[in-house]
């Protein structure tokens, strides 16, 4: 088990040093001087020196590279161009509405997605079961933005049930915070609940197929206990493994939520620095969201020894 | 993506065999004509026209105006051309590349450790963060739209090829292949390559309806194609400001989105469940 743990442990390491070095790489890929590339088109000669001298621009490449790495290790992730603040400042400042949106959509979708993948493949070849599979291939064709207008316009403008539009920050009560994610959230669920069911019935229908259900039915074991005691202790792993590699579409998918719904968080940051050419901010964001997606990755093969025994021999 | 389940749309191809793909390779069949000679027909939809600015759908403009009236109508035509072509062309340079790479590491072991070391790294960064970066780097254009969307897509690419070919390269015509003394290029093209094909042509279509969002997102976020090239992303991202006034802005193109989506997903899936060999060894047991 511990030496699992460990070597688990040890291969986050080259991930992380690829992801840091292509971010790095980033600035330097572009046509051009990237100095010139970050001062923008209305820039002066002496605006670019300044901010090739400060980003270190003017070392050779690996020497950069050196510092750049130094600097994230001691978790610096740089200044700001547009505004000269910390870039993890900045990120600080935005993290609470990804977060909150990121952690209820996730809720949300295992909620929904679990239930109803168990039960179509409980009840497979019904309609029930067709009316799944039909909805988690639209729940994945349909674009997020789409499916977020959609709910505006029917809860909010029409219904006038929610906000349209606007985050209320968790230091204005829960109940408020809750009400300006709800329809965010449920948008971003659509995708997400369609991955997680379609495999959470897939594995489900293979599951009762196996011998032990079988046997279990032979002792006479009731549906509910063949259900809870045989079937679901089985689908654990794969359930949790889809949502650790999903996990890269959901923040994906956050960052374009984030947009429809006008929400402060890292997904606009992203967007506007790019937009104002703010590129530490740019990398900044990256690295962070790869570190979540790391860590998630990381904490869901973890979590294998803890629904599979063999994994811990 | 591997994540597909098995059987999918079985249910509802036992209740009416083939309609769903039936009805998904016209919806294809009109979608490409449309991106063909719509275009020739109706122009590329840019002409502005202040006094119809934000006029709801009516017999002259099928799917309304937008904020500087051109025609959504023609514009949704117009932008099928752009995305039809982001997503083709992403499927063909994801595929080249990320199914060489695939293959090579499914049959070298050298090789299979470097390419999924970097594999590994460059699916750590979320695929639509990447493609913002690289837009933002490289500059706005069709050309720099694909590159951005293929760098993501050609890890995952070369992952599923490498676990096909790992699984082919098992199989006792290879080791007769290698008996009879055949070269390994030989090897590769004539009996490796050949037999993945199936999967590849599977990952095409998710690739290609994969890239055909990740374009209407980069769009919608604003840093997709220039304003003055019609996508359907671009014309969705038009409406965002107006949607209280004007949702046709956003509506129609986001439901002849969808559909396009929908309908490549449906027939990969039936791709699917005619190639993968997980599948095929479950029929015959």
């Amino acid at each position: 088990m511990s030496n699992f743990v460990v070597r688990r442990l040890l291969s986050v390491i080259p991930i992380a040093l690829i992801v840091l070095v292509t971010v790095f790489l980033l600035l330097h890929i572009g046509p051009g001087d990237p100095a010139a590339l970050i001062a923008g088109e209305n820039a002066t000669p002496a605006q670019i020196d300044q901010i090739r001298e400060r980003l270190f621009l003017d070392r050779p490449l690996l020497e950069q590279l050196f510092l750049y790495l130094s600097h994230v290790v001691q978790l610096d992730l740089g200044q700001s161009v547009y505004s000269g603040l910390p870039v993890l400042s900045l990120i600080a400042q935005r993290i609470e509405p990804t977060a909150v949106l990121a952690v209820s959509t996730l809720i949300l979708s295992v909620l929904i997605a679990v239930p109803m993948g168990v039960w179509a493949a409980w009840r497979a070849g019904s309609t029930i079961d067709t009316a799944l599979i039909v909805a988690s291939v639209l729940g994945f064709s349909v674009p997020v933005f789409v499916i977020g207008y959609v709910l505006v316009d029917i809860f909010a403008l029409r219904a006038g049930w929610l906000p349209v539009q606007g985050y209320k920050p968790l230091s204005s009560g829960l109940w408020n915070c809750l009400r300006s994610i709800i329809l965010p959230s449920v948008t971003l669920s659509f995708l997400f609940s369609a991955l997680v069911a379609r495999i959470t019935r897939a594995t489900m229908i293979e599951v009762l197929a196996e011998d032990y259900i079988r046997t279990a039915r032979a002792k006479g074991a009731g549906n509910r206990r063949i259900l809870v005691v045989h079937a679901l202790k089985n689908i654990g792993v794969p359930v949790v493994t889809v949502v650790g590699t999903s996990f890269a579409a959901l923040l994906g998918g956050v960052v374009i939520t984030e947009s429809v719904f006008n929400i402060p968080g890292m997904g606009r940051l992203t967007v506007d620095a790019i937009l104002t050419r703010d590129y530490p901010v740019v990398q900044g964001v990256l690295i962070v969201f790869s570190f979540v997606l790391i860590t998630v990755n990381l904490l869901v093969d973890l979590s294998y020894a803890l629904f599979d025994p063999r994994v811990r021999q | 993506m591997t994540m597909s389940p098995s059987k999918t749309f079985a249910a509802m191809r036992s209740a009416r065999p083939g309609l769903a793909v039936s009805l998904s390779l016209l919806a294809l069949t009109v979608v490409i004509l449309m991106a063909i000679f719509g275009p020739l027909v109706l122009g590329s939809g840019n002409g502005l026209n202040p006094l119809m600015r934000l006029k709801p759908p009516s017999a002259l403009a099928w799917f309304g105006t937008d904020n500087l009236g051109r025609d959504v109508f023609v514009r949704t035509i117009s932008g099928a051309r752009n995305s039809v072509m982001v997503g083709l062309s992403t499927a063909v340079v994801v595929l080249l590349i990320g199914g060489t790479l695939g293959v090579l590491a499914g049959y070298f072991k050298w090789v299979d450790r470097i390419v999924m070391r970097f594999a590994d790294g460059l699916m750590a960064i979320p695929g639509i963060l990447l493609a913002i970066a690289l837009v933002s780097v490289l500059g706005g254009g069709l050309i720099t739209i694909i590159i951005a969307i293929s760098v993501p897509e050609i890890p995952r690419t070369a992952r599923l090829m490498r676990s096909v070919v790992l699984s082919i390269r098992e199989l006792p015509f290879i080791t007769a292949a290698v008996s009879v003394g055949s070269s390994t290029p030989k090897i590769l093209l004539r009996h490796v390559v050949p037999n993945a094909i199936g999967m590849l042509s599977v990952q095409a279509t998710y690739v290609c309806a994969a890239a055909i969002l990740s374009e209407a997102a980069l769009s919608f976020l604003g840093v997709g194609t220039p304003p003055d090239v019609p996508s359907w992303g671009n014309v969705i991202a038009s409406g965002k400001e107006y949607f209280r006034l004007a949702p046709w802005i956003i509506a129609f193109p986001g439901v002849i989105l969808s559909i396009m989506v929908l309908s490549i997903n449906i027939i990969g899936d039936r791709l699917r469940d005619r190639f993968d060999p997980r599948l095929a060894a479950r029929k015959a047991s």
